[in-house]
């Protein structure tokens, strides 16, 4: 019970100030299509440099939560999800809309997502000590295959094709060995003074997030937004609370399935509103309502994707594992506040993580409140035109990229790896297993180092990094991820094949 | 695969593959070894994958990713190339602000589906390229104190 003796500083004048911007502001840009949580949040980090780090985190981790749940916001009043976790939503919410049952849906989509996120938090609060007790006992060898399960667990699970995913990782690691080796001071890869120091993560996370998003706008060309806002008439907040718990099942399922896939490294929130409302469709009585405006549709895809987002940072706080690309960025955070996540943080930073911790318990609460009072605005900024979008984007990304270090050379990083990441992206790389890469590269290559070094004085590499339980365990995870993400692929392929070979007898016939 | 993506997918893979063999030969070519020992490691999986990937593209066996279409390639490239003069040119030899400000206008009316012909759209467009300068302004200089270059006017 830590985590209560740390609550009252969230409730100081700054802390919870920061902890309302972050609120109100996430469920703005949450609401906006095309600003992803991710690339919100990246774009935050350059203000929390002021700022204490628990102060910083609070303000990233209210961004990080209200993005999630304001997605809903123009997934139900415009059909156009704010982030790919609300894809879901639309099924029945935006039907829900179109019925005049507006501010019913945005009512029960905020109180699910308060429901599944408290739920998640708790999750957070609980099993963090728990596996920080248990991450103690890695060493060198250990903390190595971590850092390589990051990223291959992003790179195949959260990619369409585990080549390009596992390429896309190996890039990122070898962005992480450019500039000066810590151990010798020999110069790797500097083809350009502006990597003289190595690759800034902030500015790389920043261009990698943001960059691609800004030229896919462009893409769009002068294309309005033709979406219609549908209105939001007025209806009785007592009567959503009442119904939310009366679907208990939906409500249930939604939260259940979140934290468990929140829970998995890689695998995040795109996928937790999807599972959840596909389960709950299944299990219900009500099946054939999905889809018509069915409000166990909307409980169980919203309260999914922020039940998700608590158990996302439990590998993150303890292993120093992001488990999804919000969750790096947030790593990144954390970094430039010199605070290194992992089985210590507990001891060294309490303060920092319980006050960070109880801030996100905090935020889902407000979170469901200003949602219920912001969604008619945040609707309206749904529609702010593509070009003031990247425009806006486009101007933060520079001025945040130049204010980490004061340096030009940090920019030209930030504008080479979006514009480069966003022709990747078009060919099936992603931009997630490169982060991964680029922050824990240099997590992998000190464990390697040092544990080369101490195999050398005892045994041998082959048997300091190959052999002992923990070491065998995690490599069998790291194959196993690949192996199952192969698989899928193949499925995948092979119902494809299926499916055209169909349409071209049809055709024929 | 039409030809289109086909050719876009071998280019792609292979400047990806041509990274992974540079990287690769100067991982296994500069001393001192051991500072390299970590990146011959990376770079030879790298290669590894990224000759597959190149390979799988000259066979025209790529599945994933659409690659560009004719109308995407013409409405990108206005913007980007403001938005890279913008970054590697202008926000030092200008100043960050006027830069920024120039460069938000000309997005603005470059992609703005508002009409080009009407008073009213752009008076509207330089009224939201202020409010831009002034929130910029008032975060970075007032707020995170950020000194920026300066170089024009401010």
């Amino acid at each position: 019970m830590d985590f209560l003796a740390y609550f009252g500083d969230v409730f100081t004048p700054i802390n919870f100030g920061l902890l309302l911007i972050g609120t109100v502001g996430g469920l703005l840009l949450g609401a906006t299509p095309g600003l992803s949580p991710t690339m919100a949040v990246a774009l935050l980090i350059p203000f929390t440099f002021k700022l204490e780090p628990a102060q910083g985190l609070i303000l990233l981790g209210a961004a990080y939560t209200s993005t999630v749940a304001g997605g809903a916001v123009s997934a139900i009043l415009l059909k156009i999800p704010g982030a790919p976790a609300n894809i879901a939503t639309t099924l029945d919410g935006h039907t829900m809309a179109k019925k005049g049952q507006g501010a019913r849906a945005l009512q029960l989509s905020f109180l699910a997502s308060a429901v599944g996120g408290v739920f998640g938090v708790f999750l957070l609060i609980f099993l963090t000590p728990v596996l920080a007790q248990w991450a103690l006992a890695f060493g060198p060898s250990h903390l190595f295959w971590l850092a390589i399960l990051g990223v291959t667990v992003i790179g195949t699970l959260d990619s369409s094709s585990v080549v390009k995913g596992l390429l896309s990782g190996c890039i990122g690691l070898w962005l992480a060995t450019v500039g000066f080796d810590d151990i010798m001071g020999a110069q790797r890869f500097i083809f350009h003074d502006a990597v003289s120091g190595g690759i800034n993560v902030i500015p790389a996370l920043i261009g990698l997030f943001a960059i691609p998003q800004v030229i896919g706008m462009f893409a769009n060309g002068r294309r309005s937004l033709d979406a219609e806002i549908l209105t939001v008439e007025p209806h009785p907040i007592s009567k959503a609370f009442g119904e939310v718990f009366s679907r208990l099942r939906a409500l249930s399922i939604g939260t259940i399935t979140g934290s468990i896939i929140g829970l998995i490294p890689g695998v995040g929130g795109q996928i937790a509103g999807l599972v959840a409302y596909d389960q709950s469709k299944k299990m219900s009585p009500e099946r054939d309502k999905f889809g018509t405006g069915h409000s166990e549709g909307v409980i169980a895809a919203e309260s999914a994707n922020n039940a998700m987002v608590g158990p996302s940072l439990v590998p993150l706080l303890t292993l120093s594992i992001p488990g999804s690309p919000t969750a790096a960025v947030l790593l990144g955070g954390l970094l430039i506040h010199g605070i290194f996540p992992g089985s210590d943080l507990f001891d060294n930073h309490p303060d920092v993580a319980w006050t960070f911790i109880n801030s996100m318990l905090i935020g889902q609460i407000l979170m469901c409140i200003f949602g219920l009072y912001v969604a008619g605005l945040a609707a309206r900024v749904a529609q702010v035109p593509n070009a003031v979008m990247a425009a806006v984007v486009l101007g933060l990304a520079v001025f945040g990229s130049y204010s980490v270090q004061h340096s030009m050379g940090d920019v030209y990083v930030m504008a080479a790896l979006g514009t480069g990441m966003y022709f990747l992206e078009r060919f099936g790389f992603s931009a997630a297993p490169l982060v991964l890469g680029l922050i824990l590269g240099p997590i992998a290559e000190a464990n390697f180092v040092q544990g080369s070094m101490i195999a050398n004085a005892t045994s041998s590499i082959g048997s300091y990094f190959f052999t002992g339980p923990l070491n065998l365990a995690l490599i069998a995870i790291v194959v196993a991820s690949i192996g199952y993400s192969v698989w899928l692929e193949l499925r995948q392929r092979r119902h494809t094949a299926k499916d055209e070979a169909v349409a071209k007898k049809e055709a024929i016939s | 695969m039409t030809d289109l993506p086909r050719m876009q997918h071998i280019v792609a893979s292979g400047l990806v593959a041509a990274v992974g063999v540079s990287v690769t030969y100067v991982s296994f070519t500069q001393e001192p070894a051991a500072a390299f020992l970590f990146p011959r490691i990376i770079s030879t999986v790298f290669v590894v994958l990224a000759l597959w990937t190149f390979g799988k593209a000259l066979l025209g066996r790529t599945r994933v990713g659409n690659g560009l279409d004719l109308e995407a390639m013409i409405n990108i490239a206005p913007g980007l190339v403001v938005s890279l003069i913008f970054v590697f040119w202008a926000a030092q030899s200008l100043g960050f602000y006027t830069a920024s400000t120039i460069a938000f206008f000309v997005l603005l009316s470059l992609y703005d589906p508002a009409p080009h012909g009407e008073l009213k759209s752009w008076i509207k467009r330089i009224l939201i390229t202020a409010g831009f300068l002034v929130v910029m302004y008032g975060l970075f200089a007032k707020l995170l104190s950020v000194f920026t270059p300066r170089e024009i006017f401010f």
